[in-house]
């Protein structure tokens, strides 16, 4: 499943992220690379954008890049 | 030493992620002792200041805030430029001082990593290392200090721990071949452009491993719980709108003490200098010209302040990004980032520190693009337009029997700038400043005590950073429009003998109309005369690109009731409701009243956030851009609204 199927609180793991363009790039230097562990925090009001906790820290991102993010839960 | 024999000034960079802390330390190396400026031809602020550092003084180049050194960032061109040596007027620099977050140290490190590969020697400068132990955590410092084959220093800037030892470290340092302490994998690198990141945070994760002791305290503890109301679906909503209502209140009626107050120093001012000076040409230039720009520019200085107080505060404590992370769909919707709710709302009150504000935008595009549609937020200059062009023409009237026409026509003046605002960002977004949409990754740092040195530092700084590059062109532009006004002198009316008694009491009102200014007026008289305006009104518009509540005390003067006047005095309600044309019609109508509201709600009538915009992108050609592209909007809004008006039957 994606990142934005994960349900709130589920420990999930990241299997791969699709793409190649700068995108990608700039999740996997925030540190969300395959095998690391991921967890939805909360969503926003309107259900976007979703913060996520991933190596310690919280990072705040869209939908449409969460969607490029593949895990398994 | 250098060829010479002489001691050759260290060049230090200061590298690290954003709200590691790292202006914090700068701030604390440097004191007082910094420059601010930009990088030749952007918009990425240079700082630089002077470490002492036992004995040497060292130059200290901030670089900006930085995830990763792969240079798809400006901010990172330029900060791989200048560790390369890259970058004129900036020496190579002898060592980096990485600032990283104890609390997100794998993530804090990646940039470590990027930095080895540059082989500058890094000294690391470890912050948050208080809040770190305090969540029962440890950290070896002399083990990962191993692991990563570089100096590890535990600093705390506020209490000076680590500081001394840290200038220690990087004197040490400078000179030595660093070792990168671990392997690129080249192989990865055929599996994608992207194998390189794998291999720097396989590293990074075993190198903490080996160095970090995590308890079972949760970390960032405090900051989910306090989460758990700033960014509730209702209660973060209720409070964000409460603090935005606070910064509003504060910026657009608090600041108006020490504004009225400078105002009346100025004009106190003035008065002194009109009763100590002879009369002449050289009095009117210090008091109109000189003395009203000086004053037209340091009375924004309140809101500038005050806003910024609010900004740092905000920034600082962590408060922005969870803003933005409740606003950002609301935002986006017209294609902008959830950061420039703050700047438009700001814009209500004034568009300059609205503009200012703007800075907390990373993207380039999104910050241009909140920039060019501020202006179109009713700012509190338009007011005493809005205020005359009403009390003259729909005093007293009503709509639907209970509402008067007064507040409905003033809403809608501000529901059109808004409604032209999100238009021209959907445009803007789509043409001028197309570009894939910035990833909108955004960290959530955890809360934290804003420093106060820190806040005040930016709060002077940005106010500075106006005067200085903002001021003098207002000023020059303030001048400017002074002599359109002053020349060519009419015959002195005590002299030559006045044509008529009327005459002879208005001079100022006949200086005014055969001035530069005047003349101009009746220029573009046919340009204007399809909105519904007459030469008289054209000379108020040329003078109130000073400052658009000069319109008012232009229409005084040149209605000759004399510029003492404000938007709700009667005798300037009755000129404008009398003034005739040649043939004896009025020239105004109510539908002049509505066609002028809304070129004053579209039109760039305000040098100042020129000068703003000059200074916040670099180039001439923004504000340019945003002069014209406002003027012909306002002037096709007030077309449309008055020959639409007139073909409907009004006026």
């Amino acid at each position: 499943m994606t990142l934005t199927e994960l349900p709130i609180g589920c420990d999930a793991r990241v299997i791969s992220i699709k793409g190649t363009g700068r995108i990608t790039r700039r999740l996997m230097e925030m540190g969300v690379i395959p095998g690391v562990g991921v967890k939805i925090v909360k969503m926003a009001p309107f259900g976007d954008p979703i913060e996520i906790r991933v190596r310690g820290y919280s990072l705040a991102m869209r939908r449409s890049e969460a969607n490029a993010i593949e895990v398994s839960c | 030493m250098d060829d010479n024999g002489h001691k050759r000034q260290l060049t230090i960079a200061l590298a690290g992620n954003p709200n590691a802390g790292k202006t914090t330390l700068f701030n604390s190396l440097t004191g007082l002792k910094q420059k601010v400026a930009n990088y030749p031809g952007v918009t990425v602020e240079r700082k630089e200041g002077k470490w002492l550092l036992n004995g040497t003084t060292a130059n200290l180049i901030d670089l900006p805030g930085l995830y990763s050194l792969d240079a798809t960032s400006l901010d990172e061109q330029i900060a791989s430029g200048i560790i390369r040596g890259d970058q004129p007027g900036i020496a190579k620099p002898d060592a980096i001082v990485a600032v990283v977050d104890a609390t997100n140290l794998e993530r804090n490190l990646y940039l470590v990593t990027q930095l080895f590969e540059f082989r500058v020697p890094v000294v690391i400068a470890l912050t948050m290392i208080d809040a770190f132990e305090h969540q029962k955590h440890e950290i070896d410092v002399e083990m990962l200090s191993a692991q990563l084959k570089s100096p590890v220093v535990a600093i705390n800037a506020k209490t000076g721990r680590g500081i001394n030892e840290l200038a220690e470290k990087v004197q040490k340092v400078v000179g030595i071949e660093p070792v990168v302490p671990y392997i690129l994998d080249e192989s990865a690198d055929e599996a994608g452009p992207n194998g390189r990141i794998f291999s720097r945070y396989k590293f990074i994760s075993n190198a903490v491993q080996e160095s970090v002791w995590h308890s079972d305290h949760k970390q960032h503890q405090i900051s989910e719980k306090i989460d758990k109301i700033l960014t509730h679906k209702v209660f973060g909503l209720v409070i964000l709108v409460a603090i935005l209502l606070l910064v509003f209140q504060t910026i657009f009626s608090w600041a108006s003490l020490p504004m009225d107050l400078l105002e009346l120093g100025f004009g106190a001012a003035a008065d002194f200098a009109r009763v100590h000076m002879p009369a002449g040409i050289l009095t009117d230039l210090l008091v109109d010209g000189i003395l009203a720009g000086v004053g037209g520019v340091v009375v924004f200085l309140p809101q500038i302040l005050l806003l910024f107080l609010f900004i740092s505060l905000l920034e600082d404590s962590g408060y922005m990004s969870r803003a933005a992370f409740l606003l950002d769909k609301l935002m986006s919707g017209v294609g902008l980032h959830g950061k420039a709710f703050l700047p438009l709302i700001s814009s209500f009150a004034c568009a300059i520190p609205g503009i200012m504000a703007t800075r907390t935008i990373e993207s380039r595009r999104d910050r241009f693009a909140t920039i060019m549609i501020a202006p179109f937020m009713s700012c509190s200059a338009r007011l005493p337009v809005y205020t005359l062009m009403i009390a003259t023409f729909f005093a007293g009237q009503s709509v639907l029997g209970f509402l008067s026409l007064g507040a409905v026509l003033m809403l809608a003046m501000y529901a059109l700038g808004i409604a032209v605002a999100i238009v021209v960002a959907f445009i803007l977004k789509r043409t001028l400043l197309k570009a894939p949409p910035p990833p909108f990754l955004m960290e959530m740092p955890p809360y934290r005590m804003p420093n106060l040195r820190t806040v005040f530092q930016n709060m002077f700084t940005r106010a500075w950073l106006f005067l200085k590059r903002a001021g003098t062109v207002i000023l020059a532009i303030s001048i400017i429009l002074w002599a359109l006004m002053y020349f060519p002198r009419s015959s002195d009316p005590l002299i030559v003998a006045p044509l008529d008694e009327q005459q002879a009491v208005q001079p100022e009102s006949e200086q005014l109309k055969n001035s530069f200014a005047g003349k101009l007026g009746h220029a573009i008289e046919p340009v204007i005369q399809p909105l519904g305006f007459d030469w008289k009104i054209g000379v108020a518009l040329i003078a109130s690109f000073a400052a658009r509540e000069v319109l008012v005390s232009t229409l005084s003067i040149i209605y000759s009731v004399g510029k003492d006047q404000n938007e709700e005095s009667e005798t300037l309600i009755s000129a404008v409701r009398d003034a005739k044309t040649d043939d004896g019609r009025p020239v105004w109508t109510p539908l002049t009243a509505l066609s002028l509201m809304v070129f004053f709600v579209l039109a760039m009538q305000c040098m100042s956030t020129l000068a703003v915009v000059r200074r916040e992108t670099n180039s001439w050609r923004w504000p340019v851009f945003m002069f014209t592209y406002m003027t012909v909007i306002a002037y096709l809004g007030a077309l449309i609204t008055y020959q639409g008006g007139k073909a409907l039957g009004f006026g």
